[in-house]
């Protein structure tokens, strides 16, 4: 079984299974039966100033897209952060960390924005024992509007103003959670950097609305006839979560700065897929609350069998995907691909043809025995069919090797070449 | 001295009085909500779907399973009445295993299909729960068609005529309207009444009269008919049935399989129906394993099944043929009825096994007997009560594609006309297509 010890921003955990800042941190209770469950890490739910804690909503906050039975796909909340007295929250960490010393425990934080408010606590949380802070610049909603949260997230300058008093008032690492509710992520992530974070955790949760009370004409959750927007995870925001990611691990600036994967990781080859584009390691909130702490022995297992399988030891999965990662321009277009449907596998629904006919290239035809076949010299390898069969490896993308006859074109196949070059673009370097 | 299974003979009441209700409930309970989505979400919505093509009313099945899984399972009712105005009694009682879920790709993949006639029961029961009937008629067009017969096939026409504005009226020879529906159905498939429950919903439309106990050959004429109506359509269905050919089949417990059916589904007390301990059924089709079953239901102690071909000649699909098997009845194949033997009533059937060369059916010379108590032929129905000088083709009243008899103003369809399987649903089918030819003929000026 291949070892998983992770070593994150110089916190090591004996796996790189982390809980994000959320209900499954929220007290000693759940951490505790999580650590016991096998989590290498927690990030203990969001402490806020000491005093009077912040109220929840005592209706529902939480609303949910389903997909077929019931399958939670994607979360949203319009949670606040603790709504636990500090000191009751550091007394259970000191607890908790004493009795769990090789697991990560780090203390997520937002407080106001202002240099005293964060260098007065950080001090205080650190005597916790506990192994390095999150930032909470992301939450969405409730703190944004007292100026915390993604109001602080979307504004760089802040980021980096609140970073550097943290990393002032304390020598163990400082993670900065970045929101997704921005335009473009490395203005945040850049920022941080600039005021001394050792790591970047993200995503926190998408801005949104999930569904519409068509009865009472209201946003869901509905609280007596009143809905607002909830912060979204889950399996849905995973993509727009491994955007993120990627773009800051290939960004030449931000290349070292150790990143923490969050949104939607729900098995071991979700972990996988995030820490190949360069997470460090990842973070879990929905697939837990969903499912319960069990599931990970499944992602422990999993990535196990997954790095035997590659022969390969888990720092060397970390960014194995992020050279791979480019911009369109640098595309090759003359790598030219058919759809081929197998016979064999095809159990004639047609899907691939009402698709492909009504919508993309006219390429696919149906025989009156309702045999489908892909018409070489129509097809613009676009893939939908592929992604819109039901039968998993059904239709497959055949390469043409160099020099093949392109039947769509009547070109013969030729080299590498990208737009950059392309006798289309009119800014289009010439090839020497 | 309660009864039970083992008492002899022919007897009432062989089970526990509080027994039969379970004994006889729905064979496909009705999908809930959430089942019905999980269900529907199992269909992949294909491109001209081979489910919609092997429904013998073309129903959008794509489309019908989409609106349930839209939440609006009233909509696709409505996809489904379109087409098949007794999708409710289809959904429970076609063999959907020898139809649309045969083809159904899913079927083809993985040998599961979209359970599509469970889904269309979920669709029909919700609309016809909210006592709602999604039709009316159009404007009056001063026509009247008589309908001769109130089955499946007479009910979809007059249905149709109805909405397109004509004046019907149905006359059947029975006391209930329903035809098969109300006395042929298993009981399992069709519980709680449904067959009336159906055809009240049905005349909800307005415009059909209903007239029972008027039989044609017997006081109705189809001259008098064609004189008093503007069009006429038959659909008596097979009111006749083929003999044994069996030396002492005239014994006293030798009955027809569809007597003793229509008198089960007819019976207010089921503990007061007498069958037999040994029940012998000679025939393999559809109403062959629905006397057998509902035989061994009533507690008889042993039913035997027996056909004289073998299985996969035989007309009841495999569901059918396992959905007995399960029941507790015993099925034997490759053998043909000789000789019943009792003194006034059965004792015993004399069976000799047969083997089919190229098509024809010899008898091998081996016999073997099987102690009966009753005996129910299933044997074929057959055209019983067609008007004279109407042309008759392999047994049944001759038809054109939307149902045209060799008599001008003269339509016919369902069990009695030529085409076609002999199933509820075809029966709608074609009933539905010769109403619109009558409208379109009536309409014609
Ligand atoms: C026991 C049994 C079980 C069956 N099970 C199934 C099943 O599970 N699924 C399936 O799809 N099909 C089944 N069938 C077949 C199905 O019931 C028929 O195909 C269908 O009912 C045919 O409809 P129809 O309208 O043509 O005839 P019928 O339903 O037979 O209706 C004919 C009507 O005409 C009336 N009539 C007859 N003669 C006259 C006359 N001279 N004058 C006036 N009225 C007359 C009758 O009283 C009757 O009401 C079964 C049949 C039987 C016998
Ligand atoms: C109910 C709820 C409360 C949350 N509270 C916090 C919080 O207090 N602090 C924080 O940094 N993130 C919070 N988050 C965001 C999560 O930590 C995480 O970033 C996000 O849910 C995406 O991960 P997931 O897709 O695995 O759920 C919360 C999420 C949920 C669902
Ligand atoms: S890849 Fe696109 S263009 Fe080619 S056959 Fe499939 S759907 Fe049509
Ligand atoms: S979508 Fe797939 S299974 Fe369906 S017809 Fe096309 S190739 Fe065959
Ligand atoms: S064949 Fe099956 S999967 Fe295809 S539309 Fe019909 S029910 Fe749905």
């Amino acid at each position: 079984m291949a070892d998983l010890t992770s070593t994150f921003c110089g916190i090591t955990s004996p796996n790189p299974f982390w809980l994000a800042s959320a209900p499954p941190t929220d007290k000693e209770y759940n951490v505790r039966r999580a650590f016991e469950a096998g989590w290498g890490g927690v990030v203990w739910k969001t402490l806020g100033e000491e005093g009077p804690p912040v109220v929840n909503v005592n209706g529902p906050r939480y609303g949910a897209i389903h997909g077929a039975d019931r399958r939670l796909l994607g979360l949203n909340n319009i949670e606040l952060i603790t709504d636990r007295p500090l000191e009751v929250n550091l007394e259970e960490m000191t607890r908790v960390k004493k009795d769990y010393p090789d697991r990560a425990l780090i203390a997520s934080v937002m407080v106001p924005c202002d240099a005293d408010s964060w260098k007065n606590i950080i001090p205080r949380i650190a005597e916790t024992g506990c192994d390095g802070f999150e930032l909470n610049f992301g939450c969405p909603h409730g703190m944004a509007e007292r100026g915390m949260g993604s109001a602080v997230g979307q504004v760089p300058e802040y980021i980096e103003m609140v970073t550097r008093w943290c990393k002032e008032a304390t020598d163990l690492p400082v993670i900065v959670k970045l929101t997704p509710n921005i335009t473009n992520v490395l203005y945040p992530a850049e920022a941080a950097l600039r005021g001394g974070a050792d790591a970047v955790s993200l995503i926190n949760t998408i801005n949104s609305i999930t569904s519409v009370n068509l009865d009472a004409f209201s946003p869901e959750p509905m609280i007596d006839g009143k809905g607002t927007h909830g912060g979204y995870c889950g399996p849905a925001v995973k993509p727009i979560a491994m955007n993120m990611v990627a773009e800051i691990a290939r960004n030449p600036a931000t290349a070292n700065l150790p990143i923490s994967g969050i949104g939607g990781v729900t098995t071991w080859r979700d972990a996988a897929e995030f820490m190949a584009l360069g997470a460090g390691n990842v973070q879990v909130c929905t697939a837990v609350m969903t499912y319960g702490f069990k599931i990970v022995e499944e992602m422990i297992s999993g990535l196990s069998q997954y790095l035997d399988e590659k022969e390969m030891a888990l720092a060397d999965l970390v960014g194995k995907a992020t050279p791979n990662v480019t911009d369109w321009q640098y595309l090759n277009l003359n790598h030219v691909t058919k759809a081929v449907i197998n016979q064999d596998d095809c159990i004639n629904c047609g899907r691939c043809y009402a698709a492909c006919e009504d919508t993309s290239h006219q390429a696919i035809e149906m025989s009156p025995d309702r045999t489908f076949t892909v018409k070489d010299d129509e097809c613009v390898a676009c893939n939908l069919c592929v992604n819109v069969c039901p039968i998993e490896g059904c239709i497959t993308m055949k390469t043409l090797e160099k020099g093949e006859m392109d039947e769509r074109t009547g070109k013969p196949v030729g080299d590498y070449a990208n737009w950059t070059t392309h006798p289309n673009n009119v800014a289009a370097v010439s090839a020497e | 001295m309660t009864n039970s299974p083992l008492t002899p003979g022919i007897t009432a009441g062989r089970l526990p009085e509080e027994s039969y209700a379970a004994q006889f409930s729905d064979l496909h309970p009705v999908l809930d909500d959430h089942e019905a989505l999980v269900a529907a979400d199992r269909c992949y919505f294909c491109h001209d779907a081979p489910c919609m093509t092997a429904c013998p009313t073309s129903i959008d099945v794509p489309l019908f399973i989409r609106q349930i899984m839209t939440g609006t399972p009233e909509a696709a009712a409505k996809t489904i009445f379109d087409q098949n105005i007794l999708g409710g009694m289809c959904a429970r009682v076609c063999p959907t295993e020898t139809l649309c879920e045969e083809v159904c790709v899913r079927e083809i993949a993985e040998g599961k299909p979209v359970e599509i006639g469970r889904l269309q029961r979920y669709a029909t029961d919700a609309l016809m729960a909210k006592g709602v009937h999604p039709y009316t008629r159009a404007e009056a067009t001063g026509k009247t068609v008589a309908v001769v017969g109130a089955g499946p096939a007479g009910l979809a026409a007059a249905h149709r005529l109805a909405m397109k504005g004509h004046d019907v009226v149905m006359f059947d020879a029975r006391p209930k309207s329903g035809g098969l529906n109300e006395y042929g159905i298993a009981s399992y498939k069709a519980p709680d009444g449904y067959a009336q429950k159906e055809v009240d919903w049905l005349m909800q439309i307005g415009g059909i009269t209903v007239e029972t106990g008027k039989k044609l050959g017997d006081g109705l004429t189809l001259d008098g008919l064609k004189a008093d109506y503007d069009a006429v359509f038959l659909a008596i269905g097979l009111a006749g049935v083929n003999a044994l050919r069996a030396e002492g089949e005239d014994a006293d417990g030798v009955l027809d399989a569809v007597d003793f059916i229509s008198e089960l589904r007819q019976a207010e007390d089921l503990s007061k129906l007498p069958v037999g301990r040994n029940v012998v059924v000679i025939g393999g089709g559809m109403t062959a394993v629905d006397a057998a079953v509902q035989a061994k239901l009533l507690g008889a102690q042993n039913v035997s099944m027996v056909y004289r071909r073998g299985r996969a000649r035989m007309a009841a699909s495999a569901f059918e043929q396992d959905l007995a098997a399960s029941k507790g009845v015993q099925i034997f194949y490759n053998a043909a009825p000789v000789a019943v033997y009792g003194d006034g009533a059965v004792e015993e059937v004399e069976f000799e096994y047969t083997s089919e060369e190229g098509g024809s059916l010899k008898g091998t010379g081996e016999t073997f007997r099987l102690p009966a108590d009753q005996v129910f032929k299933a044997i074929g129905q057959t055209l019983d009560g067609a008007p004279e000088g109407i042309e008759i083709t392999g047994g049944k009243i001759a038809v054109d594609a939307v149902g045209r008899t060799s008599i001008a103003g003269v339509w016919a369809g369902g069990d009695c006309a030529s085409g076609g399987e002999d199933l509820t649903v075809t029966a709608v089918s074609e009933g539905r297509d010769a109403a619109e030819d009558i409208h379109a003929k009536l309409m014609e000026g």
